[in-house]
C-alpha cells in the first residue's frame, strides 16, 4: 500500500467531514477506509456522532456544537498516521444462495445479451467469483461487493424501478449486491436470495459484514422455495 | 399503566425521538424527529428529557384517547387540536382528564405536529432509540406508522410543574421555520458551473408530492453538473442536496440513504434542518449560501435560544 497516497479532508456539511483516500476504487483505498473506520470504532473520538464508509472515503459526522472541521481534521490525521497498526478482524466467508434468472432475475437475459453470452453463462460467471464487501451503505444491511468480473459490468437501468423485491441480486457498473429490503432501485436484477440480509437480532446485525469475502451459490426455484420456508 | 388508544392514526404518525446516530457503518441512518426543535420544546413543556419519545404527525393528525389522562403538549405546526370540544393551543402544556380524547385535525401551517406526553411514549428501543425506521420496519411502535386500534404505553410519570407552561411568543418567532434555507457548499459544489450555481441560488423550488422522511424531491429550474465527472459512491450528509441526471434537486433527510452516487451542489445547515421537517408538498423554498463559520454561529445561537428557555 502506498502510504504516500494523499489523504484528503473536505467539509461535506457544517457537521460532517469527508475523508478521501484518492478518487479511484482500489482494494488499497478501500483497505484504508476499513482501517480508519475500525480505529475510530475502537478508539472513539467523543465529538464524532456517526461514520459513513464507502469505497475510498469515510464521511465523519460530528457534533458541531463541540468541534469544528479543522480541529477534527487534526485529530483524524493522527488516526490516519497510526491506522496501519490497527488489528483488523479476520474476514469471514459468506455464501449466499441465489436463484438466477426468471421472475427472480428479470434483467438477466438482457444483461447477458449485452455481453454476448447466454444467461446461464452470465449466472455461472457471477457465481464463480469471490467478492469483497467494501462497505455497507444506502439502506440497512446493503453490502457493496467489489470484484465483479469486468465482462459482467453493466450500467444501471436508465429508469430505476419503484420497487425492487427484498433479496434481489443486482449489478450496477462493476459492483454487485443484494437488496436487503424492498426499496426503489436502479441496479439490474439477475437473481434473488431467500435468506435475510439485515439481521438486527444477530451479533453482526447483517449477514455480510464489511471486509467479508462473499460468494454466490446457484440454487433452483425448488430450493429457493424450501429455503424461504426455513427462513420464514 | 397509562396508555394512549389510537382511535384514528392520522395520515402518517410515527414514534420519534432524537434517533440513533452511530450505525452508519451498517447502512442504518439515524432517523429521529424531522423537526427536532419542536420535539425538544414539547418535551420541555411536559417536564420530559428533551429527547423523550413523542408522536410525530404528518399533514393530518388523529384521534387519541387517554383512559387515565396525561399531561401533554402539542408543538410544531398547528393542526387545530381539541380535547372534548375545547380548542388546545399549540406550544402549551395541558392536562387531559381520564377518558379524554384528543382530536387533531389537518395542518394549518407546516408538515409536522408533535404530541409530547409526560413520561414519554414507552416502546422497546432498537439500537438505543425509540425512533421508527420505516424502511426497515424497525424501532418505534412495531416498526411502522400507527394504525387504528393501536395501544401505546406511556412511560412512568415524572414530577410535573403544577403551573401552566408555554413557550414565549418572542422565542417562537425567532425559532419559526424558514422557507429561505441556508446552505453551505456540498462536496461537489465545484462540479457545478457558475451559471448552474446562480440558477440554484436565484430560483424558487417547489416541494413535490415525493417528500417524506427519507428525502424531499424539489422541482424548479434545472441545474446540471459539468459532464465527465465520475462520481464514486460516498457517504452522504444529513441535509445534502443531491442533483441526479435531470437536474431537479433532492434534499436528503432524517431517514436518508447513508451513501449515494449523485453530486451534491449544497447542504442545508444544521440550524435549518428542523425547517425542512416542516416543508409540505407544494411549499416553495429558496436557498441562501453561507460559509461554514456562519453556519456554526447560527447553530450556536439557536442552541442558546433553546437552552435559555426555562
Amino acid at each position: 500500500m502506498a502510504d504516500s497516497d494523499p489523504v484528503c479532508f473536505q467539509p461535506a456539511s457544517d457537521q460532517s467531514l469527508l475523508v478521501s483516500f484518492g478518487s479511484e476504487i482500489t482494494p488499497a483505498a478501500n483497505d484504508r477506509v476499513r482501517r480508519l473506520l475500525r480505529l475510530l470504532q475502537l478508539d472513539r473520538v467523543p465529538a464524532v456522532m456517526n461514520l459513513h464508509p464507502a469505497y475510498c472515503s469515510l464521511l465523519v459526522r460530528f457534533d458541531a456544537l463541540v468541534i469544528g472541521h479543522e480541529e477534527l481534521e487534526t485529530i483524524l490525521r493522527t488516526y490516519v498516521a497510526r491506522m496501519e497498526e490497527v488489528p483488523m478482524p479476520e474476514h469471514r466467508e459468506v455464501e449466499i444462495p441465489v436463484c438466477y434468472g426468471g421472475e427472480f432475475g428479470p434483467d438477466l437475459d438482457e444483461l447477458a445479451a449485452m455481453h454476448g453470452m447466454s444467461p446461464d453463462d452470465a449466472a455461472a460467471l457471477h457465481a464463480s467469483v469471490m467478492y469483497t464487501a467494501c462497505f455497507l451503505g444506502f439502506v440497512p444491511g446493503f453490502a457493496y461487493l467489489g470484484g465483479l468480473p469486468e465482462s459482467l459490468a453493466t450500467p444501471r437501468l436508465a429508469t430505476p424501478r419503484r420497487r425492487v423485491p427484498a433479496g434481489s441480486v443486482g449489478i450496477a457498473g462493476n459492483q454487485t449486491g443484494v437488496y436487503p429490503h424492498s426499496t426503489a432501485g436502479g441496479w439490474r436484477l439477475i437473481g434473488r436470495t431467500p435468506v435475510a440480509m439485515f439481521r438486527p437480532a444477530e451479533c453482526h446485525m447483517s449477514l455480510i459484514a464489511i471486509g467479508d469475502r462473499v460468494s454466490f451459490r446457484p440454487i433452483t426455484v425448488g430450493e429457493f422455495a424450501k429455503l424461504s420456508d426455513t427462513c420464514a | 399503566m397509562r396508555v394512549i388508544r389510537v382511535e384514528s392514526p392520522g395520515l402518517f404518525t410515527t414514534v420519534q425521538d432524537f434517533g440513533r446516530p452511530g450505525f452508519g457503518p451498517l447502512g442504518v441512518s439515524a432517523s429521529g424527529a424531522a423537526d427536532s426543535v419542536a420535539l425538544r420544546l414539547g418535551n420541555r413543556l411536559v417536564d420530559n428529557p428533551e429527547g423523550a419519545a413523542a408522536l410525530e404527525m404528518t399533514l393530518r393528525g388523529g384521534a387519541f384517547e387517554f383512559p387515565k389522562g396525561a399531561r401533554a403538549a402539542l408543538t410544531g405546526s398547528d393542526f387545530g387540536a381539541t380535547v372534548n370540544g375545547s380548542a388546545i393551543p399549540l406550544w402549551t402544556a395541558f392536562d387531559i382528564r381520564p377518558g379524554g380524547t384528543l382530536l387533531i385535525g389537518p395542518t394549518r401551517s407546516g408538515a409536522r405536529c408533535y404530541l409530547c406526553v409526560n413520561g414519554g411514549i414507552a416502546v422497546e428501543t432498537f439500537l438505543g432509540s425509540a425512533s421508527t425506521h420505516v424502511l426497515s420496519g424497525l424501532g418505534g411502535f412495531n416498526g411502522r406508522p400507527l394504525r387504528k386500534g393501536d395501544v401505546l404505553h406511556i412511560g412512568p410519570a415524572t414530577s410535573v410543574t403544577p403551573r401552566e407552561r408555554s413557550i414565549p411568543a418572542e422565542l417562537l418567532a425567532r425559532l419559526a421555520p424558514r422557507t429561505l434555507l441556508r446552505v453551505t457548499d456540498g462536496p461537489q459544489s465545484d462540479w457545478f458551473p457558475e451559471t448552474s450555481r446562480r440558477v440554484f441560488y436565484n430560483s424558487v423550488y417547489r416541494v413535490t408530492e415525493e417528500a417524506n422522511r427519507m428525502g424531499l424531491r424539489l422541482e424548479g429550474a434545472a441545474v446540471a453538473a459539468r459532464s465527465g465527472g465520475q462520481m464514486i459512491t460516498e457517504g452522504v450528509a444529513l441535509g445534502a442536496i443531491q442533483v441526479p441526471a435531470g437536474g431537479q434537486p433532492i434534499i436528503l433527510f432524517v431517514e436518508q440513504q447513508t451513501t449515494g452516487g449523485y453530486p451534491k451542489i449544497a447542504n442545508v445547515i444544521a440550524a435549518d434542518l428542523f425547517s425542512v421537517g416542516q416543508l409540505r408538498p407544494r411549499d416553495e423554498v429558496r436557498f441562501e449560501h453561507v460559509d461554514f463559520d456562519t453556519a456554526r454561529r447560527l447553530l450556536v445561537a439557536q442552541e442558546e435560544l433553546i437552552r435559555a428557555l426555562h
